[in-house]
């Protein structure tokens, strides 16, 4: 019953998304400092732009300046020829309200924050700045821990399995994403709550019964993916290989240590649905990935 | 329905040996009732309510196997203060205060609470309370009654009390500490004598059989008085009806006080401490595996407490010595926990006239002797091993719970091990900004489970790991990775070692993996990883009875091999190891293709002041072939015993001297006799008797239970040659 609930609304959200799956992001936009990490950052979201065909837009906080447009110029020379379509926007102001009201503008898809996880204080700072504007943010977020010049190949993505219904968008995403940059392995995680599991664990009874439950709900959960999975064109699942992961945690904390375990490059979440005052307080979901940074983070709006 | 038609018939098939094994503990729980009960000065016969309403409520409502329930060594520093600031009467209002509390923890399923504490912290505390016990009763046992206010005073008073027992004049006195001298020698040497028979008995049983003969033998041969002074004999053991009519008083005045809640927060503490304690170490023991559940019985131990305060009897809790005697006589479900209590209530109501002929330094010696084996320098040792901090731990606990009190004592042991952790790692935002965050994360990788932990893990949060690994059954395979984790603090580490134990026993695999990795980081001196590494502790120079066997194994060509080996778990399958825990296997002697094998092994049995370490010389031999599973020993006294028990001889045809002479114990009858063929019986019949055992592929062979001369050893080898020849 519960599988069959899932795959009505599956349909309903297939028909919404299936324009939306071709090309999901039309606009990259990326905040800039004008900080050792510059070339990095630049280089990576070029770097994305290109793969993902989209316009690149340049948020940097501060004042317009012909230093700061000749220094970017000269970083992006080297994608010239493969004809980047790039736009700059200078405006001062408060960090997270300059770069939000400038995606806004320029109607931005993915937006990408660049950090270097060696800087301990930066990437704290770049935690809070990212926490803010994932909370407000209205598109898709990128965070990078490790921006790098040259280009490091994606080989794995973890991509969440979360039962709710903006998931099946993010797999799907997922899978352009990683069609797209050429990924080897992409590993769909299903964080069962604890709740799930009526039994309390006792002694060996109560284990048994548990043992049994939880096969059963990685079963449903298995066959839940798999559905999800052959909603999606072929074009992009037929290069990868796809794996499924049922994990028995506290959600939005397990994928995370997960993808830091399984040395994923890429890490792929629903963005919250909502944000209560409650929800700052007891850290769940993507704050704890926010705090923790495993690997790179990929919210999906 | 056939399901519980089977569950009911092994039951009963179960419960001759459960009568037997309840009868052992219950010769054991009388002296020890009595004995701790006055001990906390409460009346003689309070201890042994308890343990017949522990024994009656927890057998029928607990979740655990084979534990015993009964009054416990740990309450009696508490029950003292408890009672002298009081008042007996009012110390029963709070004893049946803590017991609700219990009830209430079993309810809120705080099970887990034990887990909060460090283990050099509670190790400290059980010393401690070690230390009282021992300071107090050691007067009593030399004839030498005192009053300190200090329990240190009562410790440096020790020697004063020596010198004055060895100077008494009045015969009386000197009688009474003689008798306490006694018991305490044969508290100390009765685990020493390998005596089938003399073993029967437990020590303390011994104790009261001796001196009840002794006072029986001044009055009836030679019509004397008993030559001990009459104020060191026990007094005021009730009739059985004088019990029932005579249920004290509960006095529940003093309830709205400060001392009042102190002790019943102490008591519900130490009385849920030491039951969670007993019940983790007795769980690997029991010999069908089991897992018990916890916060069932910390609910039936919270109720039985309740009725016992009201019946007159102190706190209940799980006890491991007990339980542990359980065990190795074969007890194998909750019915021997009743038994024992039948028994003693049966003591109680045949022979409490006689009880009073106990002299009082006689029973206190065996609580002199529990008290030592708690805080015996031994334990320190072990904890010096693992690390000096572990050691500073120990000794600020130990010294605070002595001077101050057993709450104090525990929370400061605490606060010190989180100290040390800080300043170990040099910072505190790694507790600080992790302590609440979930750091464990389990999954299934094929076939295993596998467990990753993040920051640190310690005593603060090892809750958060035993949760996922308690989730795991003990048969499959655990990996723990800590490659990410900074920090693993030596609770952490002994419990995981508990694991590993855990697992390897019922047929699992537990491993630990990224720990070396800390070696290199200079930042943490893991001098708590100690623990775990198999230590092959290489002697320099050889003892003239290991030259003797390198001789041998000279003049055989065998491979000898004189050090310490711990990886013993070929043994683990044997009927034989089932109740028993091998600690190493030295000095071994291997042919070329090592199917034959022997060795010195040292192993235990039972645990705390039940446990015995015996040293053997055994023989392992590697068969090719599968044969039926079976144990052969000689015909005697005690295997009669056993099978009025429960365990029957099986019947070779034809060979009636040898089912006379040997005694043949197997579950698949038919495969056994068909096995037992005219050679083989023939063989065993004109050799010379060992207990000869087979787990299905492999045969263990020994004589007795002690370290074989080189004779011997040679005769044990040519013994399995032989037989590895008839068998094959």
């Amino acid at each position: 019953m519960f599988v069959r609930y899932y795959e009505k609304n599956y349909l309903h959200f297939f028909r919404n998304y299936l324009t939306v799956i071709q090309k999901p992001f039309k606009t990259i936009g990326l905040g800039i400092a004008f900080s050792p990490n510059l070339k990095a950052n630049l280089y990576e979201a070029a770097r994305l732009a290109l793969f993902f065909e989209s316009k690149l837009v340049l948020i940097h906080v501060g004042n317009a300046s012909e230093d700061k447009l000749e220094s970017l110029k000269n970083i992006l020379n080297t994608f010239k020829k493969d004809n980047l379509d790039y736009e700059v926007i200078f405006k001062p102001g408060d960090p997270v309200e300059v770069i939000l009201g400038a995606s806004e503008e320029k109607k931005v898809d993915l937006l990408v924050i660049g950090a270097a996880k060696r800087e301990k204080i930066f990437t704290y700072y770049v935690g809070s700045i990212a926490r803010q504007i994932t909370r407000k943010a209205k598109c898709s977020l990128l965070l990078l821990i490790n921006p790098s010049i040259e280009r490091l190949p994606c080989q794995h993505i973890v991509v969440n399995g979360l039962i709710d219904p903006k998931t099946e968008q993010t797999i799907a995403t997922a899978f352009y994403v990683g069609s797209k940059l050429k990924a080897e392995k992409l590993t769909i995680v299903e964080e069962i709550k604890q709740n799930e599991i009526a039994v309390k664990l006792n002694d060996d009874k109560s284990l048994r019964k548990t043992t049994i439950l939880k096969e059963r709900l990685r079963n449903r959960e298995r066959s839940r993916i798999n559905h999800i999975i052959e909603d999606i064109p072929e074009e992009f699942t037929k290069d990868i290989v796809i794996k499924s992961q049922p994990i028995f945690g506290t959600q939005g904390y397990s994928i995370g240590h997960y993808a830091q375990i399984a040395r994923a490059d890429l890490l792929i979440m629903n963005a919250p649905t909502k944000m209560t005052f409650w929800d700052r307080l007891f850290p769940h979901d993507i704050e704890h990935i926010l705090t923790e940074l495993p690997t790179d983070v990929l919210i999906i709006q | 329905m056939s399901q519980k038609k089977n569950n009911i018939k092994t039951f009963f098939q179960a419960l001759p040996k459960n009568i037997f094994s309840g009868f052992v503990v219950s010769l054991i729980a009388l002296p020890l009732g009595l004995g701790l009960a006055m001990a906390s000065e409460a009346p003689p016969i309070s201890g042994v309510i308890a343990a017949v309403v522990g024994g009656v409520l927890v057998s029928i409502l607990g979740g655990s196997n084979v534990t015993i329930s009964g009054p416990g060594n740990g309450l009696v520093g508490v029950l003292l203060v408890a009672i002298s600031t009081l008042g007996i009467e009012s110390a029963y209002a709070a004893i049946i205060c803590s017991g609700a509390l219990l009830l209430i923890l079993g309810f809120l399923r705080l099970g887990k609470l034990a887990d909060f504490f460090p283990s050099s912290a509670i190790q400290g505390m059980l010393a401690a309370i070690g230390l009282i016990i021992l300071g107090k009763q050691f007067h009593i046992m030399l004839a030498h009654r005192i009053k300190r206010e200090d329990t240190i005073d009562y410790l440096l008073e020790i020697p004063f009390t020596i010198n004055d027992a060895i100077h008494y004049n009045n015969t009386g006195l000197l009688y009474a500490a003689a008798a306490g001298v006694i018991s305490f020698v044969i508290m100390i040497f009765y685990s020493k004598i390998r005596n089938k028979y003399l073993q029967l008995i437990p020590a303390p049983m011994w104790i009261v059989i001796l001196s009840i003969a002794f006072s029986y033998y001044f009055e009836l041969v030679a019509h004397q008085n008993n030559p001990i002074a009459l104020e060191y004999m026990i007094s005021g053991i009730p009739e059985f009806s004088e019990i029932i009519e005579q249920i004290p008083t509960i006095d529940f005045s003093k309830i709205d006080s400060l001392p009042f809640w102190t002790s019943v927060l102490a008591l519900t503490l130490i009385a849920s401490i030491e039951s969670l304690l007993s019940i983790k170490a007795v769980d690997k023991l029991d010999p069908e595996k089991r897992r018990s559940n916890v916060n069932r019985d910390l609910k039936a131990l919270g109720l039985a407490t309740i009725g016992s305060g009201f019946l007159g009897g102190l706190n209940v809790v799980t006890v491991i010595a007990r339980s542990s005697v359980n065990v190795n006589n074969g007890g194998s479900n909750r019915s021997s926990n009743f038994f024992h209590a039948t028994f003693l209530v049966v003591f109680i109501v045949l022979f409490s006239s006689q009880l009073q002929r106990i002299p009082l330094p006689a029973l206190m010696a065996i609580l002199v002797y529990t008290g030592y084996k708690l805080a015996s320098p031994e334990n320190i040792r072990k904890i010096f091993k693992i690390g000096r901090e572990q050691l500073i731990i120990f000794f600020v606990t130990l010294l605070v719970t002595l001077k101050i009190g057993l709450i104090s004592g525990i929370a400061s042991g605490v606060v010190v091990t989180f100290i040390l952790h800080l300043i170990i790692n040099k910072s505190f935002s790694l507790f600080g900004r992790n302590l609440l965050k979930p750091n464990v994360l389990m999954f299934q990788e094929d076939r295993n489970y596998y467990v990753s932990v993040k920051h640190f893990c310690s005593f603060l949060n090892f809750y958060k790991l035993k949760a996922k690994l308690d989730a795991v059954p003990e048969t499959e395979d655990v990996i723990v990775d800590f490659s990410l984790c900074k920090f693993v603090d030596h609770t952490v580490m002994e419990n995981l070692n508990n694991y590993q134990e855990l697992f390897t026993k019922r047929g699992g695999h537990f491993e630990v993996l990224g720990l070396d990795l800390h070696d290199t980081d200079s930042k943490h001196p893991f001098a708590l990883r100690r623990l775990l590494p198999v230590p092959n502790v290489i002697k320099k120079s050889l003892t003239r009875r290991q030259t003797t066997i390198e001789e041998l194994a000279k003049d055989y060509q065998l491979s000898y091999v004189s050090k310490k080996e711990r990886e013993t778990h070929f043994l683990d399958s044997f009927l034989f190891f089932r109740v028993k825990s091998i600690n190493y296997i030295y000095n071994q002697l291997s042919n070329k293709n090592e199917a034959i094998n022997t060795f010195d092994i040292e192993f235990s049995e039972g645990e705390f002041i039940a446990k015995e370490v015996v040293r053997s010389t055994m023989l392992h031999i590697k068969l090719d072939k599968s044969i039926p599973e079976f144990t052969l020993d000689r015909e005697g006294f005690l295997e009669k015993v056993y099978a009025f028990a429960g365990f029957k001889d099986i019947p070779i045809a034809n060979h009636t001297d040898f089912s006379k002479r040997f005694y043949l114990l197997g579950e698949d009858t038919k495969a056994i006799q068909a096995f037992f063929t005219d050679e083989i019986t023939h063989f065993f019949e004109s050799n010379p008797y060992y207990h000869v055992e087979s787990n299905g592929h492999d045969l263990l062979i020994f004589g007795r239970e002690r370290l074989a001369s080189i004779k011997e050893i040679k005769a044990l080898y040519d013994f399995g040659k032989r037989l590895q020849q008839v068998v094959s």
